[in-house]
């Protein structure tokens, strides 16, 4: 009985896999293609999907430009893009089709650090060179010496924040609302407070809201009974804004402090001149007079019909261009390859090299660790502008 | 003490706004659920429709008839909304639910997961809404309008969402408790077969049960986008939207006015676990699972629902 | 005793063509010529599915429950796997694996069939605990309570920082050192347990037992008035489901090396519910094939151009729906796949042997007086 019925099973359900295993493994199968393929990945449907598309917006723009100078090694360079829906096990997945299928000879991507943390142990185990522009997890980097970053990370941002409302806002007292549902935001509420309390200061109040919060009046009343002297809201703008608004209702009245997540135009829209007087810290300054800054800006908004690059357009930017440089140094393939293994070997020597590349976030460093070592500017919102107010570099936050 | 009173009330006002988007988005699942017996899983995103349609509409009217906030917009964002979405809603049902009326339970539950994330993908084009979270401009004039009494701060914008909702009960129960289609839709949720063999039309009942709940929904929507003023993006209405569900299911699934309380009861609850939870060493951020927390409770101590009356099933 | 023999016969041969299939395949995977690893990755995964498809299959399908929450037992099984791995490996094998170790196949399958048991039994329980008070109404109120119990587990686990929290589990560190999750999981074992649950499921619908959950299914009151211990057999399924849920969870993350919400959040649990649901509720092919297409279809959806990436999620919603309009019963409807199914493709209908719930209710009282369990 058993037996009948498991050959019927069998019968049925193997020349199932076997059309899987041929047809998902024929497509790709061939030779790796000729020229320079750069892999991405990113969100660009699901929840996710605005930050992997303002990121792509970013790395197209610096291939463009590339391509229209003639390329790298006098080759074209095409970029391979795939969606992972903002899913971490579908990033491990088209991570591994760009490696294996498409002859990819490095790696851009992620946002979220949960999608980079199952993206990276495959491009280290493939020894395939991995930049992430904006993941800001500490671990990302750790998963092997294939794995870059541009981005800061989390205690250097949140210790700016700190020493800023420390130092130039004099502030005592600190209270933070955290968006417990974003890892990005909890690494910088972590570091905001530990930097804080080792500088003499104290948090009166620790909030947080999750997901689903509708609006943040609880919290927020909470914090008013606090009476802190600053307010560190990690968060990203389109809930910023809300926050903002909120906090004056409910009488908090004391500057806000955040993070580059609070870089969009859109900011404003929500904040409804909330925010004026508030603090964040970024990468660069929109108004930065520096011509490359501008050249950039000026393109993007030419590119994206008027809207201004928010940071992780600007975070993938750079991480593409640090890749282009490092393909650049080093050189074309002897063999003609720029899949094998000795050539991404070289690349990975050549992103790690990478010393006061000239970015638009900034003068960049990968340090030993593979993170960029950049310094912070703390931007103040004026109107609905970002003013320039001071930079932070790194070796000014106690560790 | 005093303070401990005062911030006690405080917050129950907070609760009261937040639970008016809730009760407007439950009295929709309860009455599909009444009649149809189906949870209809697009509702969260018919919610999250009529958000976009009071926010595109603001900002034409403001960028084009050089407008200020006032009430007129107010009112013509919120009956656009009301409108867009009951047409939504009873588009669905045409098309995707009243086909598989005779089929299995399961099967429509699963169209209307489809529905759902057919609804949230292709907003989520960038053609369409786009993926970016967007906030709508104030619906009313001024910002940060708001009124204390004895000490409690009470915004304008919130107490303009919370009478609008007391309005939109208030008309429901009066239509479905006092009118001849209120009598039919009670009829159809009593037994649809009894019902038809009556005389009534149930298609038609169904059809406007489904425009009147999704236009509660739309309502929900313009005030979340125009009052509260957080900022809304193609998926923003799921969570609300499973949260509705649960209040629905919390006053007693099929039930009116125990959606309505359920919705004011799951604000409520969020907003206390939020300024409570920590003494209780439970973080803020647990109110998402709270309101679940509560439901499981209440299922096991009367199942049917604060105000719902238990079913016999006919053998 | 021939048919002992038979069947121990079958078993020997299928693990022997498994470990042969399992030599290939690290064959062909450690060759980068190939450029398989990506086909042998979405067959892993869509052979986990199977798994979590036909175990969920016992309670939408047999026993005609809802429940809207089955990812989150296959998260438990996945979170509590990963974490007797990480954290109880060293004090019980002696020595801590890490993903880059070669591991020996003993001692990885010891480790990796302990991790398991302790996915099973954590899922099993929470399952038992969610199960046993719901189950006892009827109605949706099965659905609703695992839906809510998803929500909470999702909200919690984002709050645990020992786990990962939010960027998801990945191993933990001792000193400097990080210990990671240990690949164990190979093909050999996702096919051993996919086929096994695959027999066993097919076996248990044609059991009493079986017969049992489907009475369930067809008229609860009836089958009560029959005898039938409804609930017992209701919290029955929902545990053996959540079990084997909490196994595909185990073995999952010592494939995957990691873990995050979004693998048990609501949408993963509507996931596995479409695969039941579309190879037909009951049917236990059904479920199997719907989990392979569910898996491999958004896979072959993007390779058909660079611009439509953005689309496909829209084209799949849509023809989830145009599927359900046209085939509510889903592909296979409850029947397996086998001769019955194939004449009634090509006849129009046939008319199924059944055996009636009378027939069902004597074999059980009979038993009941003979002293067995039913």
């Amino acid at each position: 009985m058993i037996l009948s019925r498991f050959v019927k099973t069998a019968a049925f359900a193997l020349p199932l896999l076997a059309i899987t295993l041929i047809s998902a493994g024929c497509n790709g199968g061939g030779p790796a293609p000729s020229g320079i393929v750069i892999g991405e990945y990113g969100a660009m449907t699901g929840e996710e999907a605005t930050f992997g598309t303002s990121t792509d917006k970013g790395v197209q723009m610096a291939i463009t430009e590339a391509n229209a100078k003639g390329g790298v090694n006098g080759e074209k360079v095409a970029v391979k893009l795939y969606d992972d829906q903002g899913i971490p096990d579908q990033a491990k997945t088209v991570v591994t089709k760009l490696i294996q299928q498409d002859g990819v000879c490095a790696v851009i991507g992620e946002v979220a650090s949960s999608n980079s943390l199952q993206a990276a142990p495959e491009c280290q185990k493939s020894k395939v060179p991995m930049i992430t522009p904006a993941s800001t997890n500490a671990k990302v980097t750790q998963q092997g010496d294939y794995i870059f970053r541009t981005c800061f990370i989390d205690p250097f941002q949140g210790g700016v924040m700190a020493s800023f409302a420390m130092h130039n806002l004099k502030a005592k007292t600190a209270a933070v609302l955290t968006d417990s549902s974003q890892d990005y935001s909890k690494g910088l509420a972590a570091a905001f407070k530990a930097t804080f309390t080792k500088m003499g200061g104290k948090i009166v109040a620790d909030e947080a809201y999750g997901k689903g919060a509708l609006d943040y009046h609880s919290q927020l009343s909470t914090i008013k009974a606090a009476n802190p002297d600053v307010l560190f809201v990690p968060g990203y703008y389109n809930n910023v804004g809300a926050i903002g608004r909120t906090a004056r209702s409910v009488g908090v009245k004391v500057p806000l402090l955040g993070g580059d997540g609070w870089d969009s135009d859109k900011l404003f829209e929500g904040a409804a001149g909330s925010l004026e007087g508030c603090y964040f810290s970024n990468h660069y300054s929109i108004q930065n007079t520096d011509p490359k800054v501008q050249a950039f800006v000026a393109q993007y908004k030419k590119d994206n019909a008027g809207e201004s690059p928010d940071a992780m357009a600007a975070l993938g930017y750079d991480a593409t261009r640090i890749l282009l440089a490092a393909l650049a140094k080093a050189g074309k393939p002897a063999d003609g390859s720029y899949t094998s293994d000795a050539y991404r070997a070289k690349l990975r020597d050549a992103i790690a090299a990478t010393k006061d590349f000239d970015g638009v976030t900034g003068k960049i460093t990968l340090g030993a660790d593979r993170n960029a070592i950049k310094p912070a500017v703390v931007l103040e919102i004026k109107g609905n502008e970002r003013k320039y107010v001071s930079t932070v570099k790194p070796e000014e936050i106690p560790t | 003490m005093q303070d401990q009173l005062h911030h006690f009330l405080q917050q129950l006002v907070f609760g009261l706004g937040v639970g008016s988007i809730y009760a407007l988005i439950a009295l929709g699942y309860t009455m599909v659920y009444g009649v149809l017996r189906l949870i209809n899983f697009a509702h969260g995103d018919v919610y999250m429709v009529g958000a976009y349609i009071s926010l595109l509409l603001a900002r034409y009217i403001y960028a084009h008839h050089a407008g200020s906030p006032s009430g007129e917009v107010f009112a013509i964002c919120l009956v656009a909304s009301m409108l867009g979405c009951g047409i939504l809603g009873v588009v669905i049902e045409r098309l995707a639910y009243r086909p598989l009326r005779k089929a299995p339970r399961l099967a429509s539950l699963i169209t209307a997961i489809g529905v759902s994330l057919l609804i949230e993908n292709f907003c989520n084009l960038p053609g369409v809404f786009g993926s970016s979270p967007q906030t709508s401009p104030n619906l009313l004039p001024g910002n940060h309008v708001a009124y204390t009494v004895q000490g409690i701060v009470i915004e304008r914008n919130y107490l303009v969402l919370f009478v609008a909702t007391l309005i939109l009960l208030v008309t429901l129960w009066y239509v479905v408790t006092r009118t001849r289609l209120g009598r039919a839709m009670r009829a159809v949720s009593f037994d649809n077969d009894a019902a038809s063999l009556m005389g009534v039309n149930t298609n038609a009942v169904i059809t406007f049960t489904f425009f009147v709940g999704s236009a509660l929904a739309g309502a929900a929507g313009c005030l979340f986008s125009g009052m509260v003023q957080n900022s809304i993006f193609p998926y923003f209405g799921i969570m609300p939207g499973v949260k509705a569900f649960v209040a629905a299911v919390l006053g007693g699934i099929g039930n009116i006015p125990g959606a309505a309380v359920g919705g004011f009861l799951m604000g409520l609850a969020e907003v206390l676990v939020v300024s409570y939870g920590p003494r209780f060493h439970i973080p803020p951020t647990y109110s998402d699972a709270m309101a679940f927390a509560i439901l499981i409770v209440v299922l096991l101590v009367k199942p049917t629902g604060l105000f719902g009356k238990g079913v016999v099933e006919k053998v | 005793m021939k048919r002992t023999l038979a069947n121990f016969l079958t078993a020997a041969i299928t693990v022997a063509i498994l470990v042969a299939l399992n030599a290939g395949m690290n064959y062909v995977e450690a060759n980068s010529r190939f450029h398989a690893g990506y086909a042998i990755r979405v067959l892993m995964l869509a052979l986990i599915n199977v798994i979590a498809a036909v175990s969920l299959n016992l309670v939408n399908g047999f026993t005609g429950q809802f429940s809207l929450g089955h990812a989150v037992f296959f998260g438990i099984g996945a979170y509590a796997g990963a974490a007797f791995t990480v954290f109880a490996q060293k004090p019980l094998f002696g020595h801590i694996l890490s993903s880059s170790d070669v591991v020996s196949w003993s001692h990885g399958g010891i480790v990796l069939l302990a991790a398991m048991l302790v996915g099973g039994l954590a899922a099993a329980l929470a399952g038992f605990i969610v199960g046993l008070p719901s189950l006892k109404l009827r109605g949706d109120y099965l659905a609703i309570v695992t839906l809510g119990f998803n929500f909470i587990v999702v909200v919690v686990i984002n709050s645990l920082d020992v786990i990962g929290g939010a960027a998801g589990f990945t191993g933990t560190s001792r000193g400097d050192t990080p210990v990671n999750i240990p690949a164990l999981t190979s093909f050999f074992w996702v096919a051993l347990v996919a086929i096994t649950v695959i027999v066993l499921s097919i076996n248990l619908r044609r059991s009493v037992h079986g017969l049992a959950f489907e009475s369930i299914r067809e008229d609860e009151i009836a089958a009560e008035a029959m005898g039938i211990p409804t609930t017992r057999y209701k919290v029955t399924a929902f545990v053996l489901a959540a079990f084997l849920a909490g196994v595909a969870g185990a073995m999952y993350v010592h494939y995957n090396g990691s873990v995050a919400t979004p693998s048990l959040d609501f949408t993963a649990s509507v996931n596995i519910v479409v695969m039941v649901v579309l190879g037909g509720l009951g049917s236990v092919s059904g479920s199997v094939v719907g989990a392979i297409i569910l898996t491999v279809l958004p896979e072959a959806l993007r390779n058909i151009s660079p611009d439509a990436d953005k689309y496909r999620l829209v084209v799949y919603s849509v023809l989830l729906i145009i599927l359900m309009l046209l085939r509510p019963q889903g592909i296979f409807g409850r029947d397996e796949i086998g001769a019955v199914w194939f004449r009634k493709q090509i006849n129009g209908t046939v008319t199924l042997p059944r055996r009636s719930l009378t027939w069902l209710t004597n074999v059980l009282q009979r038993r009941q007086r003979r002293g067995g369990s039913a």
